[in-house]
C-alpha cells in the first residue's frame, strides 16, 4: 500500500492547521456561515439534519489495519461509536462537534488519511474496483493509477472551482465492479492489439436527476498518456461546463449538449497542447507508486481444512458460497464481509466491528482491507485454509451474514434520517426489506439481486442502476417511493425504467415482495436472474405484478 | 385576495453541535420546538429570520419552516421538520435520546 512521504505528511498537517484556525474564527464569530461554508466543505464537513457530518476519504477504497483501527478510535472518541461506509468508498461520521473536527482530522493524518476534497466542486476521492490487486479477471492493479490521480488532483490549482463535483472511477478488470460508466470519467483497463495495457476512457456518465451512461472518448489510451489526457478532459470541462445552472453543470450535460465529437475534438487538442509538459516526471512517480502496491507474498499451503470445514458446517458452506470471490493466487479467496446483517443499517459498522476486521486483516489478510461501493468491507487476500477461523471471528462479531449479492445486500443512502437534501427516508425501507426476505427465507432461492435505494433524486443510493431501484420522494408532504426496474451498474450499464406510480412507505415493502416472488414464478429456471428475466420479458409482466388490475379498477 | 400565510417558526442548527434549534420570542435558541415563537405574519417572519441570521456565533443555516399551534406549543407540519424534532429512525440518537 502507498505510505505518505514527507511531502504528503506536511501537506495534510498544514491543511489541518489551516482549518483549525478557520474553525476558531467561525466559533468566535469572525467568520459568518456564508464565509465558512466553502472552507468546511473543502475539508469534508457537512451540516445535516441533526448534526455535522465528517466525510473521510478512503482512497480507492483501500485501508490497512492501523487505519481501520484509527477509524474505530475516532468513532469512539468523537462520535457515537460507529461509522457509515458509503457508495463512494468513503466513511462518514454522523455526530461530530464542530470544535472537535480539527482533532479528528489530525487523528486521520496520524495514519495517512484526510477528508480533503470529499465535498465541493472539485475532483473527489478516486474510486476503484474493490477487488483490485486480488481479482482473477484483472489485467493490472488499478490502484497505482488511482493514487497518481489522487496526488495530481489534490489541491490542483486549476481544478478547485470546477462547474460541479467531478468523480473518477478506475478498474483493471474485465468485470466492472467500479460502476465506471456512471462516473464523470471512467477508466477501464484494456489491452491493445499488441497486448499492451492501456485504458478505455469513458466520459459523461452519471446518475442523479439526469442519469446517463458514460460514452467512450478513447478506445485505447496508452498508460503513459493517462495523466495528461485526464487533465485535458477536466480542463475542457472546466471551461465549457455550465456555471449558470447547477442542474446542468455536470460533465454528462456538457457532453450531451455539445456532442461527443466536439468534446473529443477539444480534448484531443488540449491533450496535444499539454502532453509535452508531462516530461516523464509523472511516469517516474507512477513507477514509485507501483512498487508500493506490489502484491503480498502469497504462500502455498493445503486447502484440505477448508474443504473439510465446508462439508462439516452448512452455515460456513453457505457463507463461502455467497461471500467469497475468485482470487488470482492459488489457494486464496477474496472475502466480502457483509455489513448488512438483516435489519441493520446498510454500510454501518461499530467501532468494535472495525477492530475485529482490522485484526482479521492483520492476522489472515496481509494487512489489507477494502471498502466496496456496495457498502461492504473486503478482505482481499485470505488463504482458504484460514477461512474457518476468519468465519468464526466474524460470527462472534455479528459480521458473518451470508448475503453478498442477494436481496438483502441493499445499497441505501443515509436518506432523510440524516441528509439535509433527502426527500424521504431510505434506511428504514432497506431494513424492512432485508428483514422481510429473511423472514421468508427465500433470498438464496431468489439468487443474484441488486436492490438500491436513494432518498432523493441525487441518487447517492445508485437506484438507477439497481435491478430494482427505489427512489424516495416527497409527494404532497408524504414519503412516496418510486420503483425502477432493469438497471445495471456493471460493464453492461443500463439505467432502470420507471415502473409506474409510487408507493407509500407502508406499501413499498409488500410491493417489492410481490415483485420478487412474481419474478420467481416468471423465470425459466433458478439460473435465470431477476435482471435476465427482466431483459427477456420486458416491463409489462412486472408492471402487472406491481399494479394488479383490480387495484387499477378500484382506483379509477 | 391575499394568499393566506402558513404559520412559521425560525429554525437553524446550533453552531457547535449542529443540533436543530428554534428561535424563541425573546431571541434565544431552544432545542424544543414547543418553546419556539410561532409566527403568523409574513412581514414579521421575514424580520425574525433576519434577526436570527445575525446571530452567526450561535447558529448556522437559519430558515423559516411551516408549523402549527398545538396543545404544547408550536409543532411541525412536515415530516422532515418532525424528524428534526426527534432524530434518526435507525438509532436512538439525537433529541429522542434526551
Amino acid at each position: 500500500m502507498y505510505q505518505y512521504n514527507d511531502f504528503d505528511e506536511a501537506f495534510v498537517r498544514a491543511r489541518v492547521a489551516q482549518f483549525r484556525g478557520q474553525v476558531e474564527r467561525r466559533i468566535d464569530g469572525s467568520l459568518t456561515e456564508d464565509e465558512f461554508k466553502p472552507l468546511r466543505l473543502m475539508n469534508g464537513i457537512y451540516l445535516q439534519l441533526h448534526a455535522y457530518m465528517l466525510r473521510v476519504a478512503v482512497p480507492y477504497g483501500t485501508l490497512n489495519s492501523a487505519q481501520m483501527r484509527q477509524l474505530a478510535y475516532i468513532a469512539d472518541r468523537w462520535d457515537k461509536g460507529y461509522g457509515h461506509f458509503t457508495t463512494r468508498q468513503n466513511i462518514q461520521y454522523n455526530w461530530p462537534k464542530l470544535q472537535d473536527v480539527p482533532d479528528m482530522l489530525d487523528a486521520l493524518a496520524d495514519v495517512g488519511m484526510h477528508a480533503i476534497q470529499t465535498s465541493g466542486n472539485t475532483i473527489r476521492n478516486v474510486t476503484a474496483d474493490h477487488f483490485a490487486g486480488a481479482a482473477a479477471d484483472e489485467i493490472e492493479d488499478p490502484r497505482p493509477i488511482a493514487e497518481l490521480l489522487r496526488q495530481w488532483s489534490t489541491d490542483h490549482p486549476e481544478f478547485q472551482f470546477l462547474p460541479r463535483k467531478f468523480k473518477i472511477a478506475v478498474t483493471g478488470a474485465e468485470q466492472d465492479r467500479a460502476v465506471t460508466k456512471a462516473h464523470d470519467i471512467g477508466l477501464r483497463m484494456v489491452r491493445n492489439a499488441a497486448g499492451q495495457p492501456g485504458f478505455e476512457v469513458i466520459v459523461g456518465g452519471g446518475l442523479g436527476r439526469t442519469p446517463m451512461v458514460g460514452k467512450i472518448l478513447r478506445d485505447f489510451l496508452p498508460k503513459a498518456d493517462l495523466l495528461p489526457y485526464v487533465e485535458a478532459i477536466v480542463s475542457v470541462y472546466n471551461l465549457l461546463g455550465r456555471r449558470d445552472n447547477k442542474y446542468k453543470a455536470r460533465i454528462k450535460i456538457t457532453v450531451h449538449e455539445n456532442g461527443l465529437d466536439k468534446i473529443q475534438h477539444l480534448v484531443e487538442d488540449r491533450f496535444k497542447a499539454i502532453r509535452a509538459g508531462f516530461s516523464g516526471h509523472d511516469q517516474a512517480l507512477l513507477a514509485q507508486i507501483e512498487t508500493a502496491f506490489a502484491p503480498p507474498a502469497f504462500v502455498t499451503k493445503s486447502t484440505d481444512g477448508f474443504e473439510a470445514a465446508r462439508l462439516a458446517n452448512p452455515a460456513f458452506r453457505s457463507w463461502t458460497d455467497t461471500n467469497l470471490a475468485e482470487h488470482k493466487a492459488d489457494g486464496y479467496a477474496i472475502v466480502s464481509i457483509s455489513i448488512k446483517k438483516h435489519g441493520q443499517t446498510p454500510g454501518d459498522a461499530t467501532s468494535d466491528q472495525m477492530r475485529v476486521m482490522a485484526d482479521l486483516a492483520e492476522t489472515y489478510g496481509h494487512n489489507e482491507l477494502r471498502i466496496s461501493h456496495e457498502q461492504n468491507v473486503i478482505l482481499p487476500h485470505v488463504h482458504k485454509s484460514d477461512l474457518p477461523a476468519v468465519y468464526q471471528a466474524l460470527r462472534a462479531a455479528d459480521l458473518a451474514t451470508a448475503n453478498i449479492g442477494l436481496a438483502s445486500d441493499i445499497i441505501a443512502c443515509p436518506g432523510m434520517d440524516y441528509c439535509a437534501l433527502a426527500t424521504a427516508r431510505s434506511i428504514p425501507i432497506a431494513q424492512e426489506i432485508a428483514t422481510r426476505f429473511d423472514e421468508l427465507k427465500i433470498e438464496h432461492d431468489i439468487g443474484q439481486l441488486k436492490i438500491k435505494i436513494s432518498g432523493c433524486i441525487n441518487a447517492c443510493g445508485h437506484h438507477h442502476v439497481g435491478h430494482i431501484g427505489i427512489l424516495g420522494l416527497d409527494r404532497a408532504g408524504v414519503e412516496n417511493y418510486q420503483i425502477t426496474l432493469g438497471g445495471d451498474g456493471t460493464e453492461t450499464t443500463t439505467i432502470g425504467e420507471r415502473a409506474g406510480p409510487g408507493f407509500s412507505a407502508d406499501e413499498i415493502v409488500p410491493a417489492i415482495e410481490r415483485l420478487v416472488t412474481g419474478y420467481m414464478d416468471l423465470r425459466i429456471d433458478e439460473n435465470e436472474t431477476f435482471l435476465q428475466a427482466y431483459r427477456r420479458l420486458g416491463m409489462e409482466p412486472f408492471k402487472a405484478i406491481l399494479y394488479p388490475a383490480e387495484d387499477k379498477a378500484n382506483a379509477a | 385576495m391575499a394568499r393566506s400565510f402558513t404559520p412559521k417558526v425560525v429554525t437553524a442548527n446550533a453552531l457547535l453541535e449542529g443540533d436543530a434549534v428554534w428561535l424563541t420570542e425573546d431571541n434565544t435558541w431552544t432545542r424544543d420546538i414547543h418553546e419556539a415563537e410561532l409566527i403568523t405574519d409574513e412581514a414579521h417572519g421575514d424580520l425574525r429570520l433576519l434577526e436570527a441570521m445575525a446571530q452567526a456565533d450561535k447558529i448556522a443555516g437559519a430558515y423559516l419552516a411551516d408549523a402549527r399551534s398545538g396543545p404544547d406549543g408550536p409543532e411541525p407540519t412536515h415530516f422532515r421538520e418532525a424528524f428534526r424534532t426527534r432524530g434518526p429512525s435507525n438509532y436512538h440518537h439525537g433529541k429522542q435520546a434526551g
